[in-house]
């Protein structure tokens, strides 16, 4: 793969592989571009909603008569306005959701099981009205005994959560219900005859603290249901197909009835592929009989929205003193928040995925505890649990007196490695980024004291799924493109050369829009990394039917036979003796005739997109302690990543690039901070500190293609590695600068200038 | 006959039995022959696994074909974040 | 209590609206005037997001009142084009795609041109600094600084 597959314009160029400008890219620098809380509907009310104050506490009564009566209040909603749901995983689009959690996470029923859960909700005639309104409603609780950290959760007296969960994985089954949702496992050899194999032994324990995705953009919905019950909803979202289905389930809705406008996304990352205000703006509106607008505070962003799990991980690897790894095992306890479903099982299957090993034994739990649900972050589970197995490696390095590239490379996944997880790789780019990195000049620059450097691969699986898009070529021979996976971060840019390729038109003559739920067939959420894999696909298969369509229709017009024309190059093509009879016709030439030549002309993708490649990537981080502060300066940041095949250079550089700062800011600074009475201490973007431009210097990004040979560009997904391997990689730099191996992040100055004190090293 | 591994918990619901030879030539048969065997499995499946057919993951698939000489995983499935 | 009657310039144009005491001017400039470019990501100043010049300063408009800009000149990223003419700025964001999901982006590129008009000639860590005010989640600010020291080099040019 990484040709053009012959698509190109009748001049040879093509598109794929350039740097175009972004089609949405003037809306979006001239403030134009109408992101979920820029949306209005005449009329429309302001919903707001009733927070528990408490991070555990049985809801005894609500009493919402005050809140009723008083003027402009148009609706109030609670628990008694959603039905219960049975406790049963269901397919919703291609998730299987427990709906019972669903519902109780939307609006809480017996129980607030965190500081933020919904309890109430109102809409009224303005913002001031509505905020009165939330303090007129009477809740009364029972203050229960919380629980945060995972590993006090697990403890067999510590505050229960729920008097259902019973663990599942483990047998017996147990009698008593626990916060322990799951045990998950994956093994593959014999660890224990591997480590008796093994010259050199490391095991360490590892602590990570919840952090939120961070998107700057907060949640918004805006929902007006009509008479007849039919609902229509904008939102911020990566899947509108999800949240459309979601919905429907939640409020009893047909999924047909319900259309979902995706409004242009402020940022995902994951945290936005569920629903918190749409069900309850749905609810509120068809209760009021007016629109709802529902925008989250920045605190509620925190405190009611889900951020990642914190996690302990014990890692214990031997290896050779040659270096070849010869037993993992690996204990991974992650908090999945106020209902059961954290990342711990990717987390076991991607923390030993880079290298082949053949003793591998991995053992996962997913704990519940009073903190908001957790949502998916970016390559979910990975970064935790490689962060602690890319520590382990480096200090493996490091005693055995090897480079860590060449550690890496000794035991590096390739081709026709058995994943611990199961299958064989196909072809994978991990030894190309190794090779890539050791050839850069940052790797071989010199660092002085108090500097230091460290390395980290990673990666993730990618998916693919439920796609479907349209081509439709218009009457002056102009392309509208629609896609259904909303645009987090250029994908139109993507899409739009591929149409443009495939078809042999100009790029600017392609015009590439998000559809609503009405216009498409389904769509799984953006999310996986497999937007720009499966659009492009879908966008294949719907140009293929133009194509076939067009040729046709040109043997109609020609009289002629299939085997005498040709697509090739952005024409219909008459072949040997015909051509000297007619010329060949373009799209723009068939759409001046297509009324006449047999209607309007387009294709359609509908595709379960499969053949998703993993793309693996390696992480190179220079950077200096200041002794007397305990602060960590980034001095150098280079990635190199395998993308298969860059559809659009500069958009793929920018995954590369967003997703190591925000790694850089997971391993130096993020975390929750909760006071011991459970309630989060630093919900705002003051102490909640993302890095800013002056924390980090230019990331070097390096682009690899190892083709994926199951996509017709070769693409692969690119948007989750980048935060898999800066964890490690950090953490490693910081072993380099400063002698310590810091097994807690964040690495943040306070930790830092502690450890480095008890070292007596405090001193420039 | 298709070398099947079941990997993970799914394991537990066959007794500890993690390796089959099944003639399956499709992800529908797989489901079938497995859930026949095992009858535990049969909703585990159907709520979700991921199957690996050759190197290849596949997710959320009835039709797949397997080949005769096929190495097939069942594995959790993977979703994502972004 | 009665709303306050303000007028203003926004943009060059001349602006009168009532407010209440607590609206922000981000308030107004959303719900009111309908310049929905500028954005809300924290209502307490510590994103950029909502970045706009009040008499030539760059302020976030979260943290102005409302009624604090009586008869004083404020800019928006409403403003920036002139007619169908991207600034500078703008097409060197696009050149360099320098945003992904595109929420900072107005209010970086307010706070962009500010910086351009104190100076054409800033080092990299004065554009890092200078913009250190402004959230990016997405981009890594790796492109948006190549954008503006660009976009300097351009317009020394002439």
């Amino acid at each position: 793969m990484g040709e053009t597959n012959g698509h190109s314009q009748a001049n040879g160029q093509h598109y794929v592989g350039t740097r175009q400008i972004r089609p949405d890219g003037a809306d979006k620098v001239t403030g134009r571009a109408r992101f979920g809380a820029d949306y209005n509907l005449a009329g429309q009310l302001i919903g707001r909603v009733l927070r528990s104050p408490h991070p555990h506490a049985r809801i005894v009564s609500i009493d919402t008569s005050k809140a009723e009566a008083l003027p402009g209040v148009k609706a109030v909603i609670t628990r008694q306005d959603f039905a219960d749901q049975p406790s049963e995983f269901i397919p919703a689009g291609e998730m299987m959701m427990n709906y019972k959690d669903v519902v109780r996470n939307v609006m809480a029923r017996e129980k607030a099981l965190y500081e933020g859960h919904a309890v109430a909700a109102v809409a009224a005639t303005s913002t001031a009205i509505a905020r009165r309104a939330l303090k007129l409603i009477d809740v009364k609780y029972e203050v229960l005994p919380h629980v945060i950290d995972v590993v006090e959760a697990m403890r067999p007296d510590a505050p229960l959560l729920h008097d259902d969960l019973f663990t599942v994985g483990v047998e017996p089954k147990p009698e008593k219900p626990s916060n322990i949702a799951k045990r998950v496992e994956i093994k593959q050899g014999d660890v224990a005859a591997g480590f008796k194999k093994a010259d050199l032994i490391i095991e360490r324990e590892f602590k990570t603290a919840p952090v939120h995705q961070g998107y700057i953009e907060p949640h918004a919905a805006l929902a007006t249901v009509s008479e007849d019950g039919s609902t229509e909803l904008w939102t911020t979202t990566q899947g509108h197909f999800i949240v459309r289905a979601h919905c429907a389930r939640l409020l009893g809705l047909d999924i047909g009835k319900v259309r979902v406008t995706a409004t242009e996304i402020g940022g995902g990352f994951g945290g936005k592929t569920v629903v918190y205000l749409e069900p309850l703006a749905i609810a509120l509106s068809k209760k009021a009989k007016r629109p709802v607008k529902m925008v989250m505070s920045r605190e509620e962003v925190f405190k009611a929205s889900g951020p990642t799990s914190g996690a302990t991980v014990r890692v214990k690897m031997g290896a050779t003193k040659d270096g070849k790894f010869v037993a993992a095992f690996a204990e991974l306890k992650y908090q999945a928040g106020a209902f059961q479903g954290s990342p711990v099982q990717p987390g076991t299957m991607c923390a030993y995925a880079p290298y082949d090993i053949e003793n591998v034994h991995v053992i996962g739990y997913d704990v519940v505890s009073n903190r908001p649900k957790v949502a998916a972050y970016r390559a979910p589970g990975a970064p935790i649990s490689e962060y602690a197995v890319e520590s382990v490696v480096d200090e493996i390095a490091k005693k055995l007196g090897l480079d860590p590239i060449e550690l890496r490379m000794m035991n590096a996944a390739h081709e026709g490695t058995k994943a611990a997880y199961g299958p064989k790789f196909g072809p994978i780019g991990l030894e190309e980024t190794l090779n890539s990195i050791k050839k850069t000049e940052h790797w071989n620059t010199p660092l002085r004291k108090w500097q230091g450097r460290g390395v980290a691969s990673g990666f993730w699986f990618n998916i693919g799924g439920e796609t479907s898009v349209s081509l439709t070529v218009n009457e002056d021979g102009t392309i509208s493109l629609m896609a259904g996976t909303p645009d987090i971060g250029g994908l139109r840019a993507s899409l739009a050369s591929v149409a443009a390729d495939e078809l042999g038109v100009s790029y600017d003559k392609v015009r590439p829009i998000i559809g609503d739920t009405g216009s498409l067939g389904f769509n799984f959420l953006t999310g996986g990394s497999r937007s720009a894999f499966s659009g492009s696909m879908a966008i294949v298969e719907a140009a293929k039917q133009i194509k076939a369509e067009l040729c046709a229709r040109a043997c109609k017009l020609w009289e002629a036979k299939p085997d005498q024309v040709e697509w090739k190059d952005g024409a219909v093509r008459p072949l040997g003796a015909l051509a000297e009879k007619v010329k060949p016709m373009t799209i723009a030439d068939f759409a001046k005739v297509s009324g006449k030549t047999g209607g309007p002309i387009g294709g359609v993708g509908r595709i379960n997109a499969q053949g998703a490649g993993p793309s693996f990537g390696t992480h190179l981080v220079d950077l200096e302690v200041d002794p007397e502060t305990g602060r960590t300066t980034i001095l150098r940041y280079t990635v190199a990543q395998d993308a298969g095949r860059a559809l659009h250079p500069a958009y793929v550089e920018g995954q590369f690039q967003g997703g190591a700062v925000q790694g850089i800011g997971w391993a130096l600074n993020e975390e929750y901070v909760y006071g011991t009475d459970g309630k989060l201490q630093n919900a705002g973007f003051l102490d909640y500190r993302m890095p800013v431009a002056s924390d980090v210097p230019m990331i070097d990004a390096i682009l690899v293609e190892v083709g994926n040979p199951k996509h017709p560009y070769g693409v692969r997904g690119v948007g989750e590695t980048p935060i898999v391997p800066p964890l490690g990689a950090i953490a490693n730099a910081m072993e380099n600068a400063t002698g310590i191996r810091f097994t807690e992040l964040p690495m943040s100055p306070p930790k830092v200038l502690k450890a480095l004190k008890e070292k007596g090293l405090n001193k420039v | 006959m298709a070398r099947v591994e079941l990997v993970g918990n799914l394991a537990q619901l066959t007794g500890g039995v993690a390796t089959f030879d099944l003639p399956a030539t499709s992800v529908k048969e797989l489901f079938a022959q497995l859930t026949a065997l095992h009858p535990a499995l049969g909703r585990h499946l159907e709520e979700g696994v991921a199957v690996a057919i050759d190197g290849q993951i596949y997710q959320d698939t009835l039709l797949e074909p397997i080949g005769p000489d096929s190495e097939v995983f069942v594995l959790p499935q993977i979703a994502g974040g972004d | 209590m009665a709303k306050h009657h303000i007028e203003a310039t926004v943009n060059g144009d001349a602006v009168e609206f009532l407010c209440e005491t607590e609206d922000t001017l981000l308030d107004v400039l959303r719900d009111t005037l309908q310049l929905t470019g500028s954005k809300e990501g924290c209502a307490s100043g510590d994103c950029g997001a909502c970045s706009v010049t009040l008499d030539g300063r760059l302020v976030c408009s979260c943290l102005v009142l409302g009624c604090e800009v009586a008869g004083r000149k404020i800019e928006t990223i409403e403003g920036l084009a002139k007619g169908e003419t991207l600034h500078p700025l703008q097409k060197q964001f696009l050149e360099h795609a320098a945003l992904q999901c595109g929420i900072c982006t107005p209010g970086f590129l307010v706070a962009g041109k500010a910086l351009l008009e104190k100076t054409l000639d800033p080092t990299e860590t004065e554009v890092r600094y200078w913009l250190a005010g402004n959230l990016c989640r997405c981009t890594g600010y790796d492109k948006i600084v190549s954008a503006v020291m660009d976009t300097a080099a351009a317009m020394r040019k002439g």
